[in-house]
């Protein structure tokens, strides 16, 4: 049976535009094409170069890309598309985000009220309490500010201002480095919670490792585009995953070898046509620089135009 | 050259809890020493006081049985932090960033991976793993005899991770510059690191 989908994005694209010189504008097209699904239960890890837009794509579901922004494509949220009107009305509530950045905290305001939105009923602080001892956050800490915090106590803060909601979509960006393996797994862990209870859960990561022990499936960004969509078991081999970028990323595990590959990822203004992985790529032919379809192979999706 | 924290003990303003409390740590320029802890424990904090960016409210950072005022105005222990965009004048230009450095060679830079297109644009026009590399190379000047490197690869990529810490390896063998690594990923530590320590166990 068809588990119902939460979120779907079909081909987003967002663009910045920007100014050359004096009045002349530009645009800059950061994220190409997008595409993905989160169903209710699962829990889905994005994870990909830096720099490919991972972020990007959490602000644009949430509405908040900032106004030189511009958006292609579609989102649809259970089945409706999301546009400007819903996603105010759902997000902090129905839709919540765990952003990247420390500094997305309210300096002025204490954390523990800060997380209970001011709201000051028994219940939410019971529950907060709850969270707390949960991450091993000390009581006191809701009446401290953001400035008092270390880098990884403030992560787990902003981890709880999403589970003090009931949320059907979680959309976390980058929550756990400097937390230590414990408090990261402990993390990932309860974003697993949230999905087994039934809600759709997104997480941008780095930490390739940390996301095959919680996620259903991984998602590989890079430059803007979705190069693989694949099961979380392809990621136990090499020769299970489908891009070559993947397998990069999996040689380069400490685990793996810790390979490298030179390189860097192409810049905005300049990407080549057709892949943009094609650059670095040995299997680069002449087919490479055409248009690359995103196929279906072996119950999972790839951009790439060889077999693996 | 030795790089020693002796009996160290701080704490941020009066009223706040002590952070380090009587700590001594000891490191030779030919090790890696990996710093293992959990957050909250100060470990970005001891990285600030090893490298003279706060003073120790008691105890003593030597490097070579020498404080770290000694060796004049350029600090030979240098810091790469965990948050290349916040470790960068974000009204610079790439290159002014590097000037901060001491001499940084320009064959470092190269091998670091830095374009020469990217000298020209401003922070905000590069991905987080491009900014670390000016960091890293900042950090690497002429007179550097130390480098200590916060969490500074978790917010990368497996591949540039992989890619920055195959170059640091190489760079500080050959310089015989030591290091201090915090991480949180023991794989990372167990391939970088000659020795590991686990600070909740001193």
């Amino acid at each position: 049976m068809e588990k119902n989908t939460i979120l779907e994005i079909r081909n987003m694209n967002i663009s910045f535009s920007q100014y050359q010189k004096g009045t002349k504008q530009t645009k800059l097209p950061v994220i190409r094409d997008l595409s993905l699904t989160v169903h209710q239960g699962e829990m889905v890890a994005v994870v990909g170069s830096s720099g490919s837009g991972k972020s990007l794509l959490a602000h644009g579901v949430m509405g908040i890309l900032p106004y030189n922004a511009e958006m292609g494509g579609q989102i649809l949220y259970c089945g409706e598309p999301l546009r400007e009107k819903r996603i105010c009305a759902l997000r902090g509530k129905e839709i919540v985000m765990v952003p990247q950045s420390t500094s997305y905290l309210d300096p002025l305001m204490k954390v523990g009220t800060q997380i209970c939105k001011g709201k000051k009923d028994p219940e939410r602080k019971k529950k907060l309490d709850g969270i707390f001892r949960r991450y091993g956050l000390a009581e006191e800490v809701q009446e401290q500010y953001p400035f008092e915090l270390s880098g990884g106590m403030t992560r787990r803060v902003m981890i709880s201002t999403a589970m003090i909601e009931e949320p059907k979509l979680v959309i976390a960006d980058e929550p756990t480095p400097g937390l230590h393996l414990k408090a990261a797994k402990r993390a990932m862990e309860h974003f697993r919670e949230l999905a087994d209870m039934g809600a759709g859960v997104l997480i941008i990561t780095h930490d390739l490792e940390l996301a095959l022990e919680t996620a259903d499936r991984v998602l590989v960004f890079y430059a803007g585009y979705t190069l693989e969509d694949a099961k979380t078991e392809d990621f136990r081999q090499e020769k299970t995953l489908r891009h070559p970028y993947t397998k990069a990323l999996w040689r380069a595990m400490p685990q793996n070898g810790f390979h490298y590959i030179d390189g860097v990822q192409p810049y905005v203004k300049d990407m080549p046509e057709g892949c943009p992985f094609a650059p670095r790529c040995e299997k680069c032919t002449e087919k490479c620089r055409g248009e690359i379809p995103y196929r279906e192979v072996n119950g999972g999706y790839v951009r790439c135009v060889y077999d693996s | 050259m030795i790089l020693e924290a002796r009996n160290i003990s701080f704490r941020y303003g009066e009223k706040s809890r002590e952070i380090l409390k009587d700590f001594s740590l000891k490191a030779e320029s030919t090790e890696r020493v990996g710093l293992v802890a959990p957050s909250g424990f100060g470990k970005t904090t001891l990285c600030k006081i090893l490298s003279g960016y706060e003073k120790p409210d008691s105890g003593q950072v030597l490097l070579d049985g020498k404080p770290l005022d000694f060796y004049g105005s350029y600090c030979p222990v240098q810091l790469i932090w965990q948050h290349p965009e916040q470790a960068i004048n974000p009204r610079l230009r790439m290159k002014s960033v590097l000037e901060e450095g001491d001499n940084v060679s320009p064959d470092l830079i190269k091998r670091l991976g830095i374009e020469a297109d990217w000298m020209n644009r401003f922070p905000a026009e590069l991905s987080g793993g491009e900014m670390q590399r000016f960091c890293i190379a900042r950090a690497l000047g002429q007179r550097t005899q130390f480098l200590l490197a916060d969490e500074i690869s978790t917010m990368l990529d497996l591949i540039t991770q992989s890619q920055i810490w195959h170059f640091l390896m190489d760079e500080t063998e050959k310089r015989k510059i030591g290091m201090i690594v915090v991480s949180h990923s023991p794989e990372l530590l167990e391939k970088v690191c000659t020795r590991i320590v686990d600070l909740q166990k001193e």
